[in-house]
């Protein structure tokens, strides 16, 4: 069974514009997404800012509450839970952020950070919650003596350990991992990575990876969801949706990642303009005014999610109906290989 | 100098066929910036025995970790250190001229106008309170005492330049009413703005969306060529080098521990932490590695360990590295490589090794 399973999610948010509080907008920072988080997979989150990844983590996590859809944790429907099943979700869902600067209290020592879920959550002797948080530690490879120290005592690979130990502390069953290694400095960056993946096979977790780094991305992930603009685009197995992307906004993306070597050479696609706002998305296809193989209908009519190849892309240079047609050509592109 | 800018098609690549007089643009020589606590107690050698070299037209990247000197090596270039900075030996001869031996008002006519400077962050490079127009034009107007007029009519071109959609629009706009890609542009047009000859570019990407950072990306590369100008691209990302520069100097505790052409560095490092660093980065085309990890953590800059500052995290370490610091050895093919492995061996058996092991 899915761990997690969000269906036809969707959150917007009410803009307040003009002193008298009228001519209000919408913001559609997520538009009716899916996706299914399978036991110790991990779900790797693609988009560029603004594209509902932020609001998406926060809805997993129930920091926020859906406008529309539905996720079911294990099953249930969170609308439904009552409130030690509420509990239960939020003790099984954590989350590790960007910056470990910003995210462990200055003033707690490790041992208290580390313990403060396990302190709120559970009836623990003293001695207990010592010898879990001495464990965790262990868990994520720092020393005993670490749990003694405060944050400032270590480097921000170190601090971000912490933040991953915290996480673990309930046991949870899926974690939120939201951008984990970008704020650290290059060379630390394969240790947690490493450390994440080392976790997820001991421990059985599931991870959702949201990040910049699609190098990273593709590391983490078996699936991947590419948004834009708070829709899915395209979505399915990491490797065939990396080697081989479909929508012309992943394949711009993917071309835009930088390479690993200077002798690869590819094709880029350097895409004009930038991403409009979501108070006011384009008609039709939301990408269709940055697309290359634009056509006419994609303003006017929105693609639906269907399956090309073995993965789910929102495109219509895919439509059945017309993929006898060399669309491509025909939309002014030659072919790619 | 003519205020239309040529479109980039017309021009060579990469320094060829420019006018440019023969030598490096900009020579860097056994260059130490230190900061100095008050008391003068803490010694941080945070630019240590640097030696660089970049031609007209080229691109070097350096690349290095936090707390590697690499924007301190940038501030020094331009002369603007803070305070506790002190630059206590080398030479920086730029078209010839060395900048250290320069007056505070001698390198003000410099800055800006020879070796301009790209900031990471756009909003907090430009003024809130002035118009982009004001501000676009203000080094032409301040370098070449250019009526204001004129100057806009130059920003304007610049801002076009920089492929800013209507531009006369713009230019009468404040910066908190772009996007974070069009602000960057900007401050990009301004760096160019009075033609210098080296562009230094302090992680201009970094607060860029992937898409953006691509336009971005080539729009430099295109003001290159037409400008016929060098590029030094600070940077902790080694795609951006692989993607942008011609020649690369990775930086390590201050000092800089490998340097030479991109492609034989990616093809064959010579130093261990290049090697470290390039197989510690996640590809897109295979994802089923596991990463090599670079144990431990980069050196307090206050506390350096004796010999070589890498040998803590080193897997090539052995007796000597703990003790003596390497120097700066030639292995051949215009590099350089602050590493004991590097004196006796050619960079391809150091390859060699490294596929064994």
């Amino acid at each position: 069974m899915a761990v997690l399973e969000a269906a036809a999610l969707t959150k917007h948010f009410q803009a307040r514009r003009g002193i008298f509080g009228g001519d209000r907008g919408v913001v559609r920072a997520v538009d009716g997404i899916s996706f299914t988080i399978e036991p110790r997979r991990t779900l790797g989150v693609v988009g560029e800012s603004g594209c509902g990844k932020t609001t998406t983590a926060k809805l997993v996590l129930g920091l926020e509450d859906p406008t529309g859809g539905t996720i079911r944790f294990e099953g249930r429907d969170l609308q439904g839970l009552d409130t030690a099943g509420r509990r239960h979700y939020r003790k099984s869902v954590q989350a590790v952020f960007q910056d470990p600067y910003a995210s462990l209290n200055p003033r707690m020592r490790v041992h208290a950070i580390i313990a403060e879920p396990l302190v709120t959550n559970e009836t623990l002797s003293a001695a207990e919650a010592r010898s879990r948080v001495l464990h965790l530690l262990d868990l994520v490879g720092l020393p005993p003596r670490a749990a003694d120290l405060f944050p400032h005592e270590f480097s921000g690979g170190q601090r971000q350990r912490i933040a991953i130990a915290r996480a673990l502390a309930l046991s949870p069953k899926l974690i939120v991992l939201d951008e984990p290694v970008s704020a650290l400095d290059v060379s630390i960056r394969a240790q947690i990575l490493n450390l994440l993946r080392d976790l997820q096979a001991e421990l059985g977790l599931s991870y959702v990876f949201i990040a910049h780094d699609l190098a990273a991305v593709a590391h983490m992930s078996h699936t991947i969801v590419v948004m834009y603009l708070g829709k899915i685009v395209e979505s399915g197995d990491a490797r065939t949706l990396t080697r081989s992307p479909k929508h012309p906004y992943t394949e711009a993306l993917f071309s835009a990642a930088l390479p690993s070597h200077p002798d690869e050479r590819r094709e880029e696609i350097i895409l004009s303009g930038e991403v409009p706002s979501p108070l006011n998305p384009p008609s039709g296809c939301r990408f269709h005014p940055r697309c290359p193989h634009a056509m006419a209908r994609c303003g006017e009519e929105e693609p639906m999610l269907a399956d090309v190849e073995g993965r789910l892309v929102a495109c219509h240079l895919y439509d059945t109906a017309e993929r006898r047609a060399p669309i491509r050509i025909a939309a002014g592109v030659s072919p790619v290989s | 100098m003519s205020s239309s800018i040529p479109s980039s098609a017309s021009y060579e690549p990469t320094g060829q066929g420019l006018p440019v007089r023969t030598g490096p643009l900009l020579e860097i020589e056994n260059l130490s910036t230190h900061y100095v606590s008050s008391r003068g107690t803490r010694v941080v050698r945070a630019v240590d025995q640097v030696s660089l070299r970049i031609n007209a037209g080229e691109t070097l990247g350096i690349v290095g970790e936090s707390g590697s000197g690499k924007s301190t090596l940038a501030l020094t270039i331009l002369r603007v250190l803070p305070p506790a900075a002190r630059i206590v030996s080398g030479k920086m001869l730029f078209e010839g001229e060395d900048l250290l031996q320069k007056s505070d008002v001698e390198m003000q006519h410099v800055r800006g106008k020879r070796i301009a400077m790209i900031l990471q962050d756009p909003m907090a490079s430009l003024n809130p309170l002035f118009t982009i127009g004001d501000q676009v034009a203000e080094p032409i107007r301040v370098h070449e005492g250019t009526p204001r007029a004129t100057a806009w009519r130059r920003a304007r071109e610049l801002l076009k330049a920089v492929r800013i959609p209507a531009p006369e629009t713009r230019l009468t706009q404040y910066p908190h009413e772009m996007s974070g890609g069009m602000r960057q542009r900007i401050v990009g047009a301004i760096g160019i703005s009075c033609e210098p000859r080296l562009l230094i570019a302090d992680e201009p990407t970094t607060s860029l969306d992937l898409t953006i950072q691509a336009q971005y990306l080539n729009l430099l590369r295109e003001l290159q060529r037409a400008h016929g100008l060098a590029l030094i691209f600070i940077t902790h990302n080694l795609g951006i080098v692989a993607k942008m520069c011609d020649q690369l100097a990775v930086m390590y505790a201050g000092r800089v521990v490998e340097a030479g052409p991109v492609s034989r560095i990616f093809n064959a490092p010579a130093h261990p932490y290049t090697e470290a660093l390039l197989n510690s980065i996640p590809r897109v085309s295979d994802s089923t590695q596991r990463l090599t990890a670079i144990e431990g953590q980069p050196p307090d800059l206050a506390a350096l360990p004796p010999g070589c500052a890498f040998a803590p995290r080193c897997v090539k370490v052995f007796d000597r590295c703990r003790v003596e610091a390497p120097p700066e050895f030639t292995p051949g093919g215009r590099r350089t490589a602050r590493c004991w492995l590097a004196s006796n061996s050619t960079p391809s058996d150091v390859l060699v090794q490294s596929g064994a092991a």
